[in-house]
């Protein structure tokens, strides 16, 4: 007679299976039996957070910064509602998550019982699939699937929702066996064919440019590695979304920032004038396009996406190339090798042209603001952060706003998986739960979570869960203590009308690190920051780090009103003569 | 173009609208028709007409057929979106003009009158394969299959022959030929 196991062992012998190290939980009713579970599988550690909204963020971060499925466990009920910000997060940004909640026993759903809720009804939108797990000889199969739903293809959130019998009942474990095929989704479906046209638009372009995003990072840093090759072999110039950043390296000369609402003056102009346009792991976001009856109209476009429905659903495209980033570049990469020796030599005349344009845009130095030695600008703030800490293989994560943005500009990644950010859905309070993800990965790097103080209040019970498990995550708060980005909008939108956003009675940051049981530390003026950072990043505990800044200060350069690439906002010194007034300020 | 104060976009302009039958292959399980009339909602799709059934027992099939209109952009977006979800077999899609495909709702018509209308009433019927399901000195309830706007039609027209209640399947598509969809 073979051992039997409960449904609660079951998920935890399944999470052993997965190679499951770590799981973000907070446990309540329903999912007792599996926390009572938890002492018997010393390979899986239990981080304990203040919020479900923060184990789903954690996990995120975690799975973001290791290319590996972030697992959170949660009640039925209200647990399940919070966690529901962070499932959308991840379905959003294609993040990797297993979400298990608990449920009420079977015989009482339906019955509004006490914690009930519809949950798989709930988190149906908000990820990729959902079980309700109604018969214990189905679960180790569905857990099994639940990991390779998220991980495959596009990844993303699921949810496997456990009623509470269900944990206790007994049966066999069956052993995990890869599922051959995942009823047809296939993913790599090119051919050399699409290669060849690839090579063929490469070759004749004259005004190309690469254009990569956040599926290059969740194709694993092979492709990354494989990106960099490509580029240099074209000696094309390449820009990347938000979600992309850390894929090629920001500091090369190729490399022409971010591009849209907030991206660079070249970087956007070179997206509207381009004739080839490469899009590799990115979805044609609004933030991207900006208008898109004018989006960058004279090119020919090419997509790589594993996602078959990311291809023409927002920007009609000349060729698609539906596949793993990692295997289409390889193909492309070889048969340019085969095709084209030493095509950046040969092809270098065919772009000159196209990279002294691309020098005049830049000299227009766009990223730019007016330094101050009074008060500490946003912008020289990360400057600063990241001369200090450049040498260290640092981990960046954001909240949501202009300090995300700033961070964006400012901020040079050069390697992929160290920059976590909310993209798809703007998730203020994203930054700090996420921070504590990225340190339980990993413990010995350099975690900063560079927040604003509204974003950052939204998540700072999970400070807590810092000190608890000590981990020495940096939360840098930008703190001018509006609502920046809303702030900025009133201010170019909406007549300066500043409803509401205007934070008044704002703890004190210090004293808040001090009840939490971190350190905290304020910098006033540009003189003193350097020192406060650097005593930030000698502090080896959590340390809440409010960085007194420019009040007024708005992020440029922007895209405003329903305007395409090529009519941006430049900084203030450019808004003297190109002074937005009237009506039409439309942000993208 | 009318000015905005929006952080979004301002909507292009809009393309014509095609009707098509979109068929879906799904394992019968619980919350599968959720999954897929909730993708319909959630992305702003229309669905005119719904019809699902289990076809395939022993490998427990159901098979989905949706009447929707939608620009070329947004029909492909359907397809493919559909395709996306995890107990989706395989989808097809047919422009309502398709010549190779039959496309057929059925409906059921109560008519309350005398003999002689209900005589009428079934007359009036007899290019849509009627058949008396129900039969009383007073009234009559006929089965019909049809086409939807022949449907639409003759429920207008049959009123005068008492026409009291009418109940109707959502369209349901058959290729024709020998040709089986893959």
């Amino acid at each position: 007679m073979p051992k039997l196991y409960s449904g609660a062992e079951i998920v935890f012998k399944c999470l052993e299976d997965q190679g499951v190290s770590h799981i973000f939980g907070y446990p309540g009713g329903a999912v007792l039996p599996i926390y009572d579970e938890l002492k018997n599988f010393n390979s899986i550690k239990h981080i304990l957070v203040r919020h479900e909204q923060g184990a789903g963020h954690a996990a995120e971060g975690y799975a973001r910064s290791t290319g590996k499925p972030g697992v959170l466990l949660v009640t039925s009920g209200p647990g399940a509602t919070n966690a529901v910000t962070a499932l959308t997060d991840a379905y959003m940004d294609s993040v990797p998550l297993v979400c298990i909640t608990g449920q009420v026993p079977t015989h009482l759903i339906g019955t509004d019982a006490f914690q009930e809720c519809d949950t798989t009804g709930i988190t149906r939108p908000c990820t990729k699939h959902n079980w309700l797990v109604k018969d214990i000889n189905d679960l180790s199969e569905i857990m099994h699937k639940a990991f390779e739903v998220a991980t495959t293809g596009r990844p993303g959130p699921v949810l496997v929702d456990i009623p509470k019998d269900i944990q206790f009942q007994k049966t066999k474990y069956k052993n995990y066996r890869k599922v051959k095929k995942l009823n047809g989704k296939s993913h790599d479906n090119f051919s050399q064919k699409n290669i060849d046209e690839l090579i063929k638009l490469i070759s004749k372009a004259k005004k190309p440019i690469f254009y990569t995003g956040g599926g290059v990072i969740n194709s694993g840093p092979k492709a990354s590695e494989l990106l960099r090759e490509l580029v240099y072999a074209t000696g094309f110039p390449i820009t990347s979304t938000l979600q992309g950043l850390g894929c090629f390296p920001a500091d090369d000369n190729q490399f022409l920032g971010m591009l849209g609402m907030h991206g660079t003056y070249e970087a956007n102009n070179a997206m509207y004038s381009c004739d080839l346009m490469i899009n590799i792991g990115a979805r044609f976001d609004d933030r991207i396009t900006g208008k898109i009856d004018e989006f960058s109209p004279k090119s020919k476009k090419v997509h790589i996406d594993i996602d078959p429905s990311s291809i023409n659903k927002n920007v009609k495209v000349d060729l698609p190339i539906v596949g793993d980033i990692k295997s289409v570049l390889t193909s492309a990469l070889k048969t340019l090798k085969k095709s084209k020796k030493n095509f950046s030599k040969s092809n270098k005349h065919q772009i000159s042209n196209w990279w002294e344009k691309i020098q005049k845009w830049r000299s227009k130095r766009s990223l730019d603001y007016i330094g101050s030695e009074e008060t500490i600008k946003p912008q020289y703030a990360i400057e600063r952060l990241y001369e200090l800490t450049k040498d260290k293989d640092t981990y960046i994560t954001t909240e949501v706003g202009q300090h995300q943005m700033w961070a964006a500009q400012h901020y040079k990644f050069n390697k992929p998986n160290r920059w976590m950010t909310s993209g798809g859905l703007g998730t203020m309070g994203y930054g700090l739960p996420a921070a504590v993800g990225v340190q339980i990965a990993h413990p010995k790097k350099l975690v900063v979570d560079i927040a604003g103080e509204a974003s950052v209040l939204m998540t700072m019970q999970e400070m807590s869960t810092a000190v608890q498990y000590n981990l020495p995550i940096k939360i840098f708060i930008l703190n001018n203590e509006y609502m920046g980005m809303v702030r900025q909008w009133q201010e170019l939108l909406h007549d300066k009308n500043y409803s509401e956003s205007y934070t008044a009675a704002l703890p004190d940051f210090v004293k808040m690190a001090e009840a939490y049981g971190c350190v905290g530390i304020r910098a006033k003026t540009p003189e003193e920051l350097d020192d406060k950072i650097i005593e930030m990043l000698n502090t080896d505990r959590p340390v809440i780090f409010d960085c007194l800044v420019d009040k007024q200060e708005n992020c440029f350069p922007m895209i405003p009103s329903g305007k395409p690439h090529n009519q941006m906002l430049l900084g203030p010194k450019d808004q003297k003569d190109k002074k937005i007034t009237g009506k039409g300020r439309t942000l993208v | 173009m009318a000015s905005s104060k929006s952080a979004y976009s301002i909507a292009g302009k809009k393309q014509k609208n095609d009707t098509h039958i979109i068929v879906v292959w799904v394992d019968n399980e619980a919350g599968v028709l959720a999954r897929v009339v909730g993708l319909f909602s959630g992305r702003g799709y229309n669905i005119e007409s719904l019809a699902v059934a289990e076809v395939d027992q022993k490998e427990n099939i159901s098979r989905i057929t949706i009447v929707t209109t939608g620009t070329p952009q947004v029909v492909d977006q359907i397809k493919l979106q559909l395709k996306k979800l995890v107990p989706v077999h395989k989808v097809a899609d047919f422009k309502r003009e398709d010549k190779n495909v039959i496309f057929k709702e059925m409906a059921l018509f109560k008519f309350v009158a005398n003999s002689e209308k209900l005589i009428k009433a079934f007359k009036a019927c007899k290019n849509f394969n009627p058949v008396v399901l129900d039969e009383t000195k007073k009234s009559k309830v006929i089965q019909i299959t049809a086409l939807r706007r022949e449907i639409d039609k003759m429920s207008k027209n049959l009123t005068k022959f008492g026409l009291v209640s009418v109940s109707r399947t959502g369209a349901v598509a058959m290729t024709r030929g020998s040709d089986v969809f893959k």
